[in-house]
């Protein structure tokens, strides 16, 4: 077994799990929402990048460019009109409604797109790779993570620096007070959505240049996204990184053992970090 | 579901009763009124791309049967690709619809379930496009011991079996200069596990034809990571790759092995590259990539129902639907060629013995190849209920304008297939 390229493919597969885990770690922390939706809603995002490459025959890049303002409309509108209304003390009726929206996006897409697998084609950066000497990795892994990295420091600036940002953080520790200081915590939940699908079309982009998708492919990837974001800590962005890293590191080592431990092993990982710190790794918020 | 006493009682009343009215109305039935014919195939879901050919070929079919005379009505059911949903939606058409001959079709996880409800509830079925050995061993108390293993009363199954899918693979090797080092994907679900059995799955059959299997273990759908699979086919020095893998699945794996330079000469692999959109969606990569071939546009077969050829009917799908031919389609029209078939020939075709009989008789040459469940080639256990379709090799060869001929390149196995081509290494 060859250590360093395992460990070195395991990190790079964190990135796209945190790539995942991103946009879910967002709304979880700010409104304690669990999108279960939030698979469908990236295969949503790769088949919309998708249409736009077909359509206009420009590169896959530009055309999540063009997909952004699109999804963030959509996120926008569906906190607005729908999961605006079902938030409350109660946390079952968010999860019923986003699983109801799971179901609906995917048969939508079944409808509109047909069951064949897709791909957004990006030519040879497929299968490009650079040679390091101990280890040769993928040129699309690493680009998956560098994005990772850059989104969590794109949320992060927009979260410490900015004045929505500390809208956010006030909405996320105390909505009753937020909302006396003039804050609408309604229009901030939209724009956190919104915010939160601007991610969702970059995880949808490497979704769909990474390997085949079809319509009913999205939950799948769920289950790693909220194991990062939980092994991450409730709020800490840098976490879900970390969270996605350990998963995926955890992952190839098990694979490299025997392939029938790959994802037993970050289920286990995930665990062993829970007994140690249940409230995962990183927690910003306490509650 | 809870049996009450009244239920008991209700349920028994009911079949009490259809017992003795069928018996009276027999004549009748068999004069003037319909046959009823249930098909459950998975039309939405992961398997959907196995049952696009099925409006096609009912349209087709009832078109027939009118010209000849038959009266029959086709109820169509989706089976979702779940075999919970399919149980249960073969068990409407046999309770609720009351049907008299069942059509099933499309992967152990449609077929299975399909054909234990009818057995169970003795309506004859007609299935295929599964292997043999999922569709018999699979439905089987217990598949781990061949001596309790039972011949079906009602359920028959026409397709090929694991021992084909060796010979192809091994006669498309052989055209190759390898090390004869297999690297072997094998997921943990239904087929990967069959084929992947060290004792009765693919590799002793390899073994057999000279070539030695690495298999580095089972893993699961959906994995997004091959890197482990690649090192471990590298140290074995593998020049060839087989398997039995998901559409998205061989996309992560082949990227990735490209990425980390390791190029095998041959990968033939089941499922992955079945229909031409996911060779489409590999691009370049996708040159050269081979598996086995069911059916063709170039097979020598005619069609009993229509007389087309094999070219006639994926030209008119492809005219109707504005969509390139799949292997299914030539399987889903055989499927309603057999239906025809056992209806002329069933002395009484809503009586489910005598039809189950006249499937047992059939010997029919269809667009498929011959159907006959005479036990040619199989072991005397499965004698009774499954017939074996010819299988040959392909590969998949690039255009200039990106889309991809599927070239029969072996067909050692069945001679009176047209070969369009030698087996070509990948570079």
């Amino acid at each position: 077994m060859n250590w360093i390229d395992t460990i070195a493919q395991g990190v790079l597969l964190g990135g796209l799990y945190a790539l995942f885990a991103a946009g879910l770690s967002l709304v979880f922390g700010i409104m304690r929402l669990v999108n279960l939706a939030h698979g469908d809603l990236i295969v949503m995002g790769a088949y919309l990048i998708l249409l736009v490459v077909s359509v206009t025959g420009i590169n896959p890049f530009l055309a999540a460019l063009i997909a952004m303002p699109l999804m963030f409309a959509l996120g926008w509108g569906l906190q607005r009109v729908v999961l605006n209304r079902v938030l409350g003390p109660d946390i079952l009726p968010p999860l019923l409604v986003t699983f109801g929206l799971s179901i609906v996006v995917q048969n939508v897409l079944l409808q509109g797109f047909s069951a064949d697998s897709q791909r957004v084609g990006a030519g040879a950066l497929e299968t490009a790779s650079v040679d390091l000497g101990v280890v040769t990795l993928g040129v699309m892994p690493l680009l998956t993570f560098a994005s990772a990295i850059a989104v969590i420091v794109c949320l992060n600036w927009v979260f410490y620096r900015t004045s929505l940002g500390r809208a956010f953080r006030a909405t996320s520790d105390d909505p009753v007070t937020a909302s006396l200081m003039g804050i609408k915590p309604q229009g901030i939940f939209a724009m956190a959505t919104g915010i939160a699908m601007i991610v969702v079309t970059i995880a949808a982009l490497y979704l769909g240049m990474r390997a085949n998708f079809d319509p009913t492919i999205g939950p799948a990837r769920l289950i790693y996204a909220f194991e990062a974001v939980i092994i991450g800590g409730l709020g800490s962005l840098w976490g879900t990184l970390a969270g996605g890293v350990i998963i995926g590191v955890a992952q190839t080592l098990g694979a490299a053992i025997n392939p029938e431990w790959q994802i037993l092993a970050g289920h286990i990982a995930f665990l062993v970090v829970l007994l140690i710190r249940p409230r995962g790794l990183f927690p910003r918020a306490f509650d | 579901m809870l049996i009450t006493r009244r239920r008991l009682l209700k349920t028994a009343a009911a079949s009490g009763f259809a017992v003795s009215a069928s018996g009276l109305a027999m004549p009748a039935l068999a004069q003037g009124a319909a046959v009823k014919i249930g098909y459950v195939s998975p039309q939405s879901g992961p398997l959907a791309g196995f049952a696009e050919a099925d409006a096609f070929a009912i349209e087709t079919f009832t078109r027939v049967a009118a010209e000849k005379g038959l009266t029959v009505e086709v109820i169509v059911k989706d089976s979702q690709s779940n075999p919970n949903r399919a149980a249960q939606v073969a068990q409407e058409l046999i309770v609720d619809d009351e049907i008299n001959l069942m059509l099933v079709a499309s992967t152990p996880e449609t077929t299975n379930p399909v054909a234990t409800v009818c057995e169970a509830e003795g309506v004859p079925v007609i299935s295929t496009m599964a292997p043999w050995q999922p569709f018999f061993i699979g439905q089987q108390g217990n598949p781990g011991d061949p001596a309790s293993w039972q011949p079906f009363n009602f359920a028959y199954h026409y397709f090929w079996g694991l021992e084909d899918v060796i010979a192809v693979f091994t006669n498309m090797w052989n055209q190759l200069d390898t090390n004869k080092q297999v690297g072997g994907l094998f997921p943990n679900d239904a087929d990967g596990n069959a084929w992947g059995d060290p004792n009765v799955g693919v590799g002793p059959g390899f073994s057999a034809a000279g070539y030695t299997t690495v298999d580095p273990g089972r893993y699961q759908n959906l994995t997004d990571d091959f890197s482990a699979q690649i090192n471990a086919f590298k140290a074995a020095n593998t020049e060839i790759v087989t398997g039995v893998v998901i559409p998205p699945d061989f996309t992560t794996f082949w990227n990735q092995a490209r990425q980390q330079g390791f190029v095998p000469k041959a990968a033939t692999v089941a499922k992955a590259i079945l229909f031409p959109q996911s060779v489409e969606a590999l691009g370049e990569n996708g040159h050269n990539l081979s598996s086995e071939v069911w059916w063709s546009a170039s097979h020598p077969y005619k069609s009993s129902l229509t007389g087309e050829s094999a070219a006639d009917l994926a030209a008119g799908f492809t005219a109707a639907t504005g969509r390139p031919w799949t292997q299914p389609i030539g399987f889903i029209h055989s499927l309603f060629e057999m239906a025809t078939d056992v209806i002329t020939r069933a002395a009484d075709p809503t009586d489910p013995e005598g039809v189950a009989e006249a499937i047992a008789a059939t010997n029919l040459n269809t667009i498929v190849g011959k159907v006959a469940f005479d036990g040619a080639n199989l072991p005397p256990f499965a004698a009774k209920n499954i017939s074996k379709t010819p299988l040959v090799g392909g590969q998949w060869r690039r255009k200039e304008d990106g889309t991809f001929d599927l070239v029969v390149v072996d067909n050692t196995t069945a001679p009176e297939i047209p070969t369009a081509g030698k087996m070509e290494a990948i570079v």
